[in-house]
């Protein structure tokens, strides 16, 4: 096969119109912020007053596993269907956006102030304290962070708790580790040892002099992080060790459906909860490189 | 570059002994099995014999020496739930699936981004590259669990061209992989791309295209060499994904392979089994880190001084 390299002279108009459509989506991300308001943010604030249904409270056997409308049999009454208890579907993934921003909140700040503080000492202290801190953050990646939780969950019980406390488990080495990285090339310049100089104790060094220097970093991997943690606290949900029953978590709802799904009964059941999911994922995912492009070029690759 | 290897090795143990400490804690906090084992009307006395043939009347400390002791010999004791069996022994029995399955998710994940890397790489900027990122996003953005589920409906359901689960004949495995190699597609995918952008601006892919050779030449074989080194490190974390993922895709199509195995041992509360998949997992997590560690140094010195 003959590869040829397209200069700009040869890509041709097409490529041009192509790459200015991908520019001008890059500098507004429109798309994943109007995403997230409608799929996401409204959901979880008003779900009360726009779900059309209650997302628990039985439906009745007459509407069980309704297709949604646009299929044979389907009604406007309940546009996505309903399960197998009639319950409206697109009520219970309505209700369920609170959880989601909940707990990707709730885990990005802990594991975040977590992992960076660490990350912090790490960097600037070097010597025995870095290889304490990143032999802890080798172990933590060495350990199946699933079946961690599902070990958890067996002796706690599934709660909402035990979900934060195992994905920010996971979580912060990562952040350690980045920010480490970032605090070991600042470290050197001129003006910490400035600081120090001055008389700036290593406290005031780390918060006033370098902290302000990782923000950016801390800010794009943050947001690059939500999808993670949003997948994951799905894949707890799907194995039963996430938020427990009847919640309308996104990831449970598609466990859910599994067994309706493969008989042939109810695609309708586990098709839109997940189709959320990963709408919200790539949105933030999309956020999240728009960001590191703005504000961390120098990462554009990774 | 022997010293870097002794560090290295030494590192991998470190951890290893750490991962020990954490899996006997995580293995005493999921609950006391007696709860599970022992009918609700078990006298004390009863209960006390079990305690002691389990050894769990001894103070932790005690427990967590032999409990290591004996993991060095891979005996992990028998399994809770099936008496007369080894917790490896049960472990090893499941682990070909999964091998299988991963091996055949890792191939699939491989083949499809190596190329589609590369192309986006070579023609930068154009449909096939916006294509390629898109794909990536969506995969990155895709639950595999959902993913598996679809792919059942579409491909088992509606037109019938495999099972929904079970482990007979050859096609039951294209599915299961499909599921755990989509997600590793996208990073593999991304980090070829970048490398290939890097390699291709160099001094000496311009001296091979001004010495005549042929420019599928210069790309395949010139640029993929020099452009393979970053995404091997990525295959330390794939093989951890990978045996994660399983847990999931396992349960998904229903398969008997490790990741099932060890959902049903934390159900059960079969401690020995939850330790042995644990260690079995961590073992080859860290295994094939060290491995990639050295061949990365083999393959480019500067990282030995670097990082020793």
């Amino acid at each position: 096969m003959e590869v040829s390299l397209p200069t700009p002279a040869q890509a041709g108009p097409q490529a041009g119109r192509v790459s200015r459509f991908v520019r001008e989506v890059r500098r507004y991300p429109l798309i994943p912020i109007t995403i997230l308001i409608v799929v996401l943010i409204i959901p979880a604030i008003f779900a009360p007053w726009i779900a059309p249904y209650h997302p628990i409270d039985d439906g009745g056997l007459p509407n069980r596993l309704k297709p949604p409308v646009w299929a044979e049999g389907g009604t406007w009454d309940h546009v996505l269907g309903t399960d197998k208890q009639g319950r409206d579907i697109l009520s219970r993934i309505i209700h369920g956006a609170k959880y989601v921003l909940m707990v990707s909140l709730s885990v990005i700040f802990v594991s975040g102030i977590i992992g960076v503080s660490l990350g912090l000492i790490a960097g600037y202290f070097g010597g025995w304290i870095d290889n304490l801190i990143m032999r802890g953050v080798d172990v933590f990646l060495a350990i199946p962070a699933i079946l961690l939780a599902l070990a958890l969950v067996t002796s706690r019980g599934p709660s909402f708790g035990v979900v934060i406390f195992v994905i920010c488990f996971i979580l912060w080495s990562r952040y350690a580790r980045q920010v480490r990285g970032e605090v070991l090339t600042i470290k050197n310049q001129d003006f910490v040892a400035r600081a120090r100089v001055v008389g700036a104790s290593h406290f005031r060094v780390i918060v006033r002099h370098i902290l302000p220097n990782v923000f950016n970093t801390i800010i794009v991997l943050a947001t690059l992080q939500v999808g993670f943690v949003i997948l994951l606290e799905a894949i707890l949900s799907f194995l039963g060790a996430g938020i427990p029953r009847p919640t309308p978590a996104w990831g449970l709802l598609v466990s859910e459906g599994r067994e309706l799904v493969i008989s042939g009964k109810g695609w309708q059941l586990s098709l839109f909860p997940g189709v959320a999911i990963v709408l919200v994922v790539l949105s933030f995912n999309l956020l999240g490189d728009w960001l590191r492009d703005r504000l961390d070029p120098k990462q554009r690759n990774l | 570059m022997q010293r870097f290897i002794v560090v290295r090795c030494f590192y991998a143990v470190l951890v290893l002994f750490a991962v020990s400490i954490i899996v006997f804690v995580l293995a005493r906090a999921s609950g006391n099995p007696i709860d599970t084992m022992l009918p609700l009307d078990a006298t004390p006395e009863q209960q006390q014999v079990f305690m002691e043939l389990w050894g769990l009347d001894k103070s932790y400390p005690e427990q967590y020496f032999d409990f290591l002791v004996n993991a060095f010999r891979g005996d992990f004791g028998n399994s809770v739930k099936w008496a007369d069996r080894t917790a490896m022994g049960l472990v090893i029995e499941r682990f070909p699936l999964t091998l299988k399955l991963g091996a055949v998710a890792i191939g699939i994940s491989v083949l499809l981004a190596v190329p589609i890397g590369v192309l986006s790489a070579v023609k930068k900027d154009t449909i096939f590259d916006l294509n390629g990122k898109v794909f990536a996003l969506l995969g990155q953005a895709t639950p595999p669990f959902w993913l598996g589920i679809m792919l059942i409906w579409i491909f088992a359901v509606e037109l019938d061209f495999f099972p929904t689960g079970g482990d007979e004949g050859i096609s039951w495995i294209i599915l299961p992989a499909i599921t755990l190699g989509w997600f590793q597609v996208a990073a593999l995918m991304r980090l070829v791309r970048s490398a290939m952008l890097e390699v291709l601006e160099t001094e000496y892919v311009t001296l091979a295209r001004v010495k005549g050779i042929r420019e599928w030449k210069v790309v395949w074989k010139h640029c993929l060499r020099n452009a393979s080194i970053p995404p091997l490190t990525l295959f330390g974390i794939l093989a951890a994904q990978v045996m994660t993922g399983a847990i999931v895709t396992e349960t998904v199509f229903s398969l008997p392979g490790t990741g099932n195995l060890a959902i049903e041992a934390i159900r059960g509360r079969d401690y020995p089994v939850i330790q042995a998949v644990v260690v079995l997992f961590a073992v080859i997590y860290i295994g094939m880190n060290l491995a990639v560690d050295i061949l990365y140094a083999y393959l480019d010195p500067r990282i030995r001084y670097d990082r020793a």
